[in-house]
């Protein structure tokens, strides 16, 4: 098996995800059958292939120019789950851990 | 009148020339659909995730009002619950989405409405277009119309089922891994997933923004080119476009005389159902009475890129899915004291189980110490699998292959199983990796014996920019067909009642 | 044991496009909250981002002008991490292959030039604004504004090589002239158009390894950075000597009570999960597009070239050089002086002790200045005094009932302030002057001529700083030379 319950909970904290103690066997079992099936890759000659860097890459830049698509900021609160005064609320940032 | 109530058996183009000459209304043309096939079958169906009379009503109006003589004028068409609509909710189906509508509309979209469409709702979906059935929707699953007891494929099985029980003519999926081409082939429609850069992605939520594209549903060859000619091209709001326009598919009834297709016999030697086996058999004989010669030669089994998708794509949607937190729109979780608990406990709520755990593949295929083992060797496997193509095609024009190794499997089936789930797109993934475009086309009914006769299919996949060839040789297969199989068109298919 | 400072610094520098990196939006300032925002630059679902060609163009006039190497085919990169003010939790920019690599900042310190190198320069898009919590019904909330979000940005990373908080200072001054001189952002930091990070360790003197870094974080402003720095190599010099470790960690500086806080330990360092943006093809440069701007560089020229020039072929004294070539208005400026044949002296005179002065003392823009007065009457001015008829008295008080008055320059300043210069006029004083200074006026017939300095700055009192001495020199020597002995 190729992720350990540990692995999974690392991961689990780097997306921002919880999952419940009984469930992490089966997780671990999951990711690993198709993180097995992934290691079959190895029996593929990849001598001379660059990654794919996919985008067909012939698209123009843009200008440095204004376009339509600027919301009101009523439209931009709309959908927000909690705002005020032309702000989004979120719960207390309590210390900059910005990078 | 009972002209325009039966309207919703049209083409797409023939109900656009109806409208444009006023024989019927936009109006006309939405209702029939609704208040005919859908009236019977789509409660039994699902294939619709939202609509609302006033949103049809107004689209229709516009439409109609706009008067222009466009590729669609009042053609009705469902598109996927992951394309951004001003008018429906956009949720792909998941609760991280509830209840949200977006201030913008997809290009996809507004391009549809500029042609004179109407938007008449949005498809379920398997959520944010993981799966390949359908059943991963926060709105329950949709069922095959052919039989309620099977899936209609994914993750577009709502637009395909729709299509398919005659709702509209026309479709809007998006294909990541097949999920456009499989469940045509479970609904027996044609479906397109064009090539790479040819459909922009403005407004098509992100799963695997290098292996998505939109694709179109629709039970006539000749419908598919006429909604790729009013999609398809460059877009500024995209920058994966590509700067030419689009490949020019108005001689979709040119034929094939002359063409030569790929015959990788090697790729359902096993493991594909019999019927599936049978109907390529059929259509690769029509190709022949058509005119076109068939090349046969091996090819890379699928198996690598099944392995290559399930890094790359998990990897992408692990990225592309953070912005779902609780902050800006969507649901956000009652209990959220501080912003740590506002991640986990909005994400660990809001998405579905597949979901969560094709963010957990993607997070551990990026994070440290894993990226090179993972990542960056699928991303080379990839290139490798896209030589694999080329060197194909420098032998024949398009190749003939499955669309899905299976007939519609019945829900539950795989649900327990994802790796097995992760196979059945076996056939459709390559294309995606390799940037291509492919074409699901009908094959005609398996012979019922005692049960619901089930939609056949086969793929055909061409080089980049390959969409004229697909969508002539998919013509072909339409009137070439062996009258008995192939050539069964939907006359005889609607006219089972929903027997089980 | 001795140990030295090692420092590295990070910057970001906010470019002053019109638009933002990825989107049609305003890169502009001050607009009510969350209104400069678009489907794209709020992480909607579906929006895509695409570049802007103007950042794109600045990061390689930047580069050219650092002498970095310029790629000619750049990745973006995504860069994870959840934070409320970033609207995809992830932010596009460069990694493994950014668009400048290399390249040094020329630093004059007292008297030698330094060359600070450096590692690259990428670009990347900004983050919103969240604010510090706030009581809200009876709970705390944060508040959130996206206006800044997509707002493009530059990041230049120096290799470790300054030893004094001091150096840190000097070459976030010249960085701040540089981005000014191109034109391509105000580097004001206070304003956060320009930031820095450091990275500091200590290491036993001699030793070649670096010992273990902490990373400083908001250091808002130039003095902030140095007093910063110098509050962190203390904390570490204390720490070693003490016999203790120096633990990897990122600290914020808090500038008003000069105090450091640990903001976060090794453990939880993040692991960023880069990897390319599939949104955006590579960036390519071509070479037309490099072509041009060497060319537009070359016709700009460089401060630190520009300041060694004015050194050595217009004579200027260095702490002179420096301020005419501080940004392109002031060499403008005394330019088009030196142009209508004022002197070099005196037009580097002009710019360093009015121009300047007046900018600094009313914070005028150059443009507000050239407003007030033109450059073409403030160099009508200073060829009168140049021609002896304006002192530099006369014209000083002309400019300060310009700016303190609020009078008009342009017909004061070429009829104003005509120095007293005839004999007729002068007379009298220089009479008087001999009369009341009897003794002085002995000294100097006694041979003692130094004196006449003293004589010559009483009637210069008498004119209220009017006359023009070498007058009044000539005139006292006539008068006197009548009262000498044997006349
Ligand atoms: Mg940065
Ligand atoms: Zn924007």
């Amino acid at each position: 098996m190729s992720i350990s319950r540990d692995d999974v909970r690392k991961i689990a904290e780097l997306a921002r995800l919880e999952i419940a103690d009984d469930r992490i066997e089966r997780v671990a079992r999951e990711l690993s059958a198709v993180l097995d099936y992934a290691a079959s890759l190895s029996q593929l000659d990849l001598e001379g292939c660059e990654p794919t860097v996919f985008a067909p890459g012939d698209a123009p830049l843009r200008e440095d120019d204004l376009d339509g698509r600027r919301l009101a900021s009523e439209v931009a609160l709309a959908a927000a789950p909690e705002a005020e005064h032309g702000f989004f609320l979120v719960p207390p940032i309590v210390e900059n851990l910005n990078p | 009148m009972s002209a325009a109530k039966e309207a919703w058996r049209l083409s797409a183009a023939t109900l656009a020339a109806g409208v444009g000459a006023g024989d019927l209304s936009a109006a006309e043309a939405v209702a029939s659909g609704w208040e005919g096939p859908a009236a019977r079958w789509e409660a039994d169906v699902h294939a619709v995730a939202h609509t609302d009379a006033a949103a049809r009503a107004a689209g229709a109006a516009m439409a109609q009002a706009a008067g222009a003589k466009g590729a669609l004028q009042g053609v009705p068409v469902l598109v996927k619950d992951n394309l951004c609509t001003t008018d429906y909710p956009t949720t792909c189906a998941s609760r991280v989405l509830a209840g949200y509508r977006p201030p913008y509309d997809a290009t996809v979209i507004r391009r549809l409405r500029e042609a004179g469409a109407v938007v008449i709702g949005k498809g379920n979906m398997d959520e944010f277009a993981m799966g390949s059935s359908t059943e991963h929707s926060c709105y329950g699953p949709t069922r095959n119309p052919f039989d309620l007891e099977r899936v209609p494929g994914g993750s577009s099985g709502g637009p395909a089922a729709a299509v398919a029980y005659g709702l509209c003519p026309l479709g809007l999926g998006s294909d990541t891994g097949g999920s456009v081409r499989q469940p045509a082939a479970f609904c027996g429609v044609f479906g397109l997933k064009p090539t790479y850069g040819r459909m922009s992605r403005y407004g098509l939520v992100a799963f695997g923004s290098s292996l998505d594209q939109v694709g179109i549903f629709a039970r006539h060859a000749g419908d598919v080119a006429t909604a790729y000619s009013a999609l398809a091209g460059p877009d500024p709001f995209d920058a994966t476009t590509r700067r030419t326009p689009a490949p020019d598919v108005s001689r979709w009834e040119h034929g094939v005389r002359g063409l030569r297709f790929g015959w990788p016999a090697n790729l359902w030697r096993e493991g594909v159902e019999p019927e599936i086996v049978e109907g390529l058999e059929e259509a690769a004989a029509s190709l022949e009475r058509a005119g076109a010669q068939r090349v046969p030669f091996d090819f890379m089994p699928g198996g690598f890129a099944v392995a290559t998708y399930y890094l790359v794509a998990t990897a992408e949607a692990s990225s592309n899915l953070a912005r779902f937190d609780g902050v800006r729109y969507g649901f956000r979780h009652a209990d959220s004291p501080d912003v740590r608990s506002l991640y986990t406990r909005t994400r660990s709520a809001g998405f579905g189980p597949e979901v969560q755990r094709r963010i957990l593949l993607g997070t551990y295929a990026l994070s440290a110490g894993y990226y090179d083992a993972y990542y960056l060797t699928a991303q080379r496997a990839r290139t490798r699998i896209r030589r694999e193509y080329q060197a194909a095609f420098a032998r024949c024009d398009f190749m003939l292959l499955p669309a899905t190794p299976t007939l519609p499997f019945r829900l539950g089936e795989k649900t327990e199983d994802p790796l097995a789930m992760y196979l059945s797109d076996i056939f459709t993934i390559g294309a995606n990796l390799a940037g291509i475009p492919g074409l699901t086309v009908p094959a005609g009914m398996t012979p019922g014996n005692g049960r619901p006769p089930l939609p056949r299919a086969v793929q055909l996949l061409g080089p980049d920019d390959s969409e004229p060839v697909l969508l002539a040789a998919g013509r072909a297969l339409e009137v070439h067909g062996d009258e008995t199989r192939l050539g069964r068109r939907h006359e005889t298919e609607f006219a089972w009642p929903m027997k089980r | 044991m001795a140990h030295e400072a090692v420092i590295g610094l990070e910057c970001h520098i906010q470019l002053n496009t019109r638009s933002k990196m990825f989107c049609g939006c305003p890169a502009t300032f001050g607009a009510a909250p969350n209104s400069n925002v678009c489907p794209v630059c709020l992480g909607l679902p579906g929006a895509l981002p695409v570049s802007n060609r103007a950042a794109v163009d600045a990061a390689i006039r930047l580069g050219l002008a650092l002498g970095c190497g310029i790629r000619r085919e750049s990745v973006f990169a995504r860069k994870h991490y959840f934070y409320p003010d970033m609207p995809k939790n992830f932010q596009i920019t460069q990694y493994d292959q950014p668009l400048c690599g290399g390249g040094v900042l020329p630093v004059r310190i007292g008297e030698e030039l330094r060359l600070f190198e450096l590692t690259r320069v990428h670009v990347e898009e900004d983050t919103g604004k969240s604010f510090h919590p706030e009581r809200y019904g009876d709970r705390q909330i944060s508040r959130v504004d996206f206006n800044r979000a997509g707002v493009p940005l530059l990041e230049l990373v120096s290799r470790p090589v300054f030893g004094e908080p001091s150096e840190c200072a000097a070459f976030l001054q010249a960085l701040r002239r540089l981005v000014r001189w191109l034109g391509i952002s105000d580097g004001d930091m206070e304003k956060g158009q320009l930031r820095c990070d450091a990275n500091v360790s200590l290491r036993p003197v001699g030793q070649e390894a670096l010992g273990t870094k902490t990373e400083l974080k908001n250091l808002n402003s130039i003095k902030g950075v140095e007093k910063g720095l110098t509050a962190e190599i203390a904390r570490q010099r204390k720490v070693l000597a003490a016999g203790g470790a120096i633990e990897q960690a990122t600290l914020l500086y808090d500038a008003d009570h000069d105090k450091l806080a640990v903001m976060r330990t090794k453990e939880f360092a993040h692991d960023y999960r880069y990897f390319p943006e599939p949104d955006l093809p590579v960036l390519r440069v071509e070479e037309a597009w490099l072509a041009t701007s060497r060319e537009r560089l070359a016709e700009l020229g460089l401060p630190w070239d520009v300041e060694v020039q004015l050194v050595r072929d217009d004579g200027l004294p260095e702490d002179q050089a420096a301020i005419v070539s501080a940004d392109r208005d002031s060499l403008q400026c005394y330019r088009n002086l030196v142009s209508v044949g004022l002197s070099r002296k005196t037009s580097a005179n002009v710019i360093v002790n009015v121009v300047r002065k007046y900018e600094n003392k009313y914070d005028l823009s150059p443009a507000a200045f050239e407003q007030k007065v033109p450059w073409k009457v403030l160099a009508g001015l200073f060829l009168r005094v140049e021609q002896a008829e304006v002192t530099a008295t006369g014209a000083r008080g002309l400019l300060e009932e310009v700016f303190e008055k609020g009078a008009d320059p342009t017909t004061l300043f070429v009829t104003g302030g005509t120095a007293v210069g005839g004999a007729e006029e002068l007379l009298p004083l220089v009479l008087a002057a001999i009369e009341e200074n009897p003794g002085p006026v002995a000294q100097y017939l006694g041979g003692k001529t130094a004196t006449l300095g003293f004589l010559v700055g009483q009637v210069m009192k008498k004119s209220g700083g009017q006359a023009v001495p070498q007058t009044v020199r000539e005139l006292l020597e006539v008068e006197l030379a009548k009262r000498a002995p044997g006349a």
